[in-house]
């Protein structure tokens, strides 16, 4: 990982490429030469790093992809749709089509994670259920019942003992693997609000990320939700002791009205980056861990849906809603 | 009132006149001071079988029409939600709306519907009073009108209920020059109405008492001196008098605990629970109000969360109707104030939409398992069959046996009940 020339404070856009639809998700596979993105349309895209050439991959949906991930070695990359499925996909191939495609949930699959050994393959739905398939023939593996609304984010830790899943209402919740029993609760309820005017529930868990050192679970997305129907909130990140389960800090930024954190991702130098949306644009945010306002935001000209890190350790990649995929450098221009 | 009753039959006359002469019967006492009238169970149940109701679904801040009742799956514009099919062959609808899908065959969808208002208040406005708002004039919403039009004279239950998500309850200000006799009963979050408990330290004996010697200074007045105000003063009383006498009507905790749980359990579950008992009891106009569909951010979000409530209490609703013979003499209408943008913003969101959009009806002389007028493609348009606000409040009527092109006489002043520039649609009245 190139940390040497890694300079948030000097992010900048060195590509982007537009594709038919608004774009809503996207992953790097693990050799970093395409970004994967889920649109609003039925396909998986392949953007080709070194072109931004698309390749639609169609035929493993009905209806939207917004959760992808990837088997250890890259060769495949799965994905997630708003129709209940999963599908199964080789990575590189010219033209593609789906290696297998299963029912997982009843309603969307909002997300998934892979093992770190590459055994297991998580997912989570609006069926309020977490499942752990069987990642190299999509073979259930284990149903893990708990939280009473929509599983909004689920990540695996780094040991793969634990997986962690956050819901609509705050839920944040660490699992043992190995029996799908609880092992512990976070309280992230900061990032839930009901609105009882609308009477709506908002927000949720929609981000999570360990720090290098498993110490800091972050938790991502809105508060002060005053009219969650006008998109009227603020990003916040909750920054866990992992050992303590407790709030270490609250992590925010001024003058952000209308965001809400869509990922988080922990940088090279310890900082935190987060991809947000806003009324009038999208940003990246950069916060360090023992800081609670952020200390430096890239603005983006419009909402960005979702973000990934490089392998690299240096690359940004954001699904925008201009329908745009734009890939940002976290360090100087090249003199 | 002026308005022309569609059904003439032989049956009908004779119904009504037994029913003058119970009343007759009853006394001249009984008709000033009080509405004893349906004391006479026999007249009870020959005018609960034979009142034409409305029931009117108040989707408040605008359904969208996408994610309901005319799904456009794979168009740049249908969002992430699938087109289920419906108990009626050819007819699909949204995948939120699974267990209303069951019951399409008592349903009507209205797929063209253009009101060209897209601002909240004016496009309620038109769409409750058939009009386009005009500072000259005020008019009656709806259930107002369907009272005055439909509710029997001398019903000791209001004409027009409106179950509110919250707040306290009380009258509405919305029956316009049909006075307050007309005037919404609002029972807060599905309450029985305010006040119209006993106080405890007043006895059975007392109350009656009190009652007895109003009703005395009352009569003694009105010989003398009588008019439009004081009769609505004087029904006013008698009317709070038998909220009180029938407070159980608006308790639906004396539904069925198992139909408690099939409409489920949430508030919404409960106030269409108490619409059937509303309905059942008499009360000929029944709103409910669910809400908030006003869904600019996280649209598909928000729909999946207020349809998941919806869906299910509906379908019972509608079910329990049919099953009750009732679907023949109740109107049941899904409206908002507008619908939704076919194109969906950055924010996963939908904004306000008037040039195409749709409303459910059902019962009556609406047609069963129908779906009427069509969108383009992309949802952008209306391509057939295309209707308004004043065209749906006719139809509204005569949906129900009235004649909507009829006046109500108010002071001796004709005051047409919809616009007389509007008609209804044939083709969704059989």
């Amino acid at each position: 990982m190139a940390t040497t020339a890694l300079d948030p404070k000097q992010a900048n856009i060195v590509s982007q490429w537009a594709y038919e639809r608004p774009l809503l998700a996207c992953r790097f596979d693990p050799a970093g030469k395409f970004v994967f993105c889920g649109a609003e349309n039925a396909n998986l895209v392949r953007f080709n790093l070194a072109d931004g050439k698309p390749t639609n991959f169609a035929g493993g949906h009905d209806t939207w992809v917004q959760a992808i991930g990837f088997s250890k070695d890259g060769a495949q990359v799965v994905s997630g749709g708003c129709d209940g499925k999963l599908s199964w996909w080789d990575t590189a191939a010219a033209e593609a089509k789906p290696i297998r495609s299963i029912a997982a949930h009843a309603g969307w699959v909002r997300t998934l994670d892979v093992s770190p050994d590459g055994a297991l393959l998580a997912t989570g739905g609006n069926d309020n259920m977490m499942r752990l398939w069987n990642m190299a023939d999509g073979k259930l593996v284990r149903e893990m019942a708990g939280h009473e609304r929509h599983v909004y984010s689920v990540l695996f830790h780094p040991s793969g003992q634990f997986l962690l899943s956050g819901d609509l209402m705050g839920e944040l919740k660490q699992w043992e693997v190995a029996t799908g029993k609880p092992v512990h609760s976070f309280d992230a309820k900061a990032l839930h609000t009901y609105e009882g005017g609308q009477r709506v529930d908002y927000g949720g868990v929609r981000a999570q990320a360990l720090s290098a050192d498993n110490k800091l679970l972050a938790a991502g997305g809105l508060y002060k939700a005053t009219n969650p129907l006008g998109a009227v909130n603020e990003p916040l990140v909750l920054l866990f002791d992992w050992e303590s389960q407790k709030v270490s800090k609250q992590q925010t930024i001024d003058g952000i009205t209308g965001g809400s954190i869509s990922r988080l991702r922990w940088l090279g130098d310890g900082s935190l980056m987060a991809s947000c949306g806003g009324v009038s644009g999208g940003f990246l945010l950069f916060w360090k861990p023992d800081a609670e306002k952020a200390y430096h935001k890239l603005p983006f000209p419009a909402l960005a849906r979702d973000m990934d890190l490089h392998p690299d350790g240096l690359q940004v990649a954001t699904a925008h809603a201009d329908k745009q995929l734009r890939i940002t450098r976290l360090a100087a221009k090249p003199t | 009132m002026d308005a022309r009753y569609a059904c003439h039959s032989p049956e009908h006359v004779i119904a009504r006149r037994q029913f003058l002469g119970s009343l007759a019967a009853l006394g001249a006492g009984t008709m000033v001071g009080g509405l004893g009238a349906f004391a006479a169970p026999a007249v009870a149940d020959q005018l609960k079988s034979d009142q034409k109701r409305i029931v009117v679904f108040n989707m408040a801040g605008g359904l969208s029409q996408l994610e309901s009742w005319d799904p456009k799956p794979g168009a740049a514009t249908g969002g992430p939600f699938r087109a289920i099919p419906t108990s009626v062959p050819g007819i699909q609808i949204s995948e939120l709306l699974p267990e209303t899908a069951k019951q399409m065959h008592h349903l009507c969808l209205v797929r063209g519907v253009n009101t060209s208002e897209d601002d909240h208040g004016k496009g309620a406005y038109l769409m409750f009073h058939g009009r386009r708002e005009n500072p000259a004039a005020e008019y009656p919403q709806i259930g107002a009108a369907a009272a005055k039009a439909l509710a029997p004279a001398d019903s000791p239950l209001p004409g027009y209920v409106l179950i509110t998500p919250g707040g306290a309850g009380g009258r509405g200000n919305d029956s316009a020059y049909l006075g307050p006799k007309y005037a919404s009963v609002q029972l807060g979050n599905g309450k029985p109405p305010q006040n119209t408990e006993r106080p405890q330290n007043v006895s059975e004996t007392s109350e009656a008492a009190r009652q007895n010697f109003r009703r005395h200074i009352n009569d003694e007045f009105l010989s003398r001196r009588r008019t439009a105000i004081t009769e609505a003063f004087t029904y006013s009383f008698e009317q709070a008098e038998q909220l009180m006498r029938q407070r159980d009507v608006f308790d639906v905790s004396k539904e069925p605990a198992k139909d408690t749980d099939r409409y489920g359990k949430h508030d919404f579950g409960r106030h269409c629970l108490l619409a059937r008992r509303l309905l059942e009891k008499g009360i000929t106009c029944v709103q409910l109000t669910h809400t908030n569909y006003d869904t600019h951010n996280e649209n598909f979000n928000f729909h999946i969360e207020q349809l998941g409530e919806f869906d299910r209490s509906f379908a019972s609703f509608v079910a329990d109707l049919a099953d009750r013979g009732m679907l023949d003499s109740t109107l049941i209408v899904v409206l908002s104030e507008f619908g939704r943008t076919p194109g969906i913003n950055q924010h996963l969101g939908r904004d306000h939409w008037s040039k195409s959009w749709s409303i459910c009806m059902g019962g009556c002389r609406i047609p069963r398992g129908h779906a009427y007028g069509k969108t383009n493609d992309d949802g952008t348009a209306v391509v057939d069959g295309q209707v308004d606000h004043g065209a749906l409040f006719h139809t509204y009527f005569e949906a129900m046996g009235v004649d909507s092109t009829g006046s109500f006489v108010v002071d001796g002043r004709k005051m047409p009940i919809a616009d007389p520039a509007a008609s209804a649609v044939s083709e969704l009245l059989t």
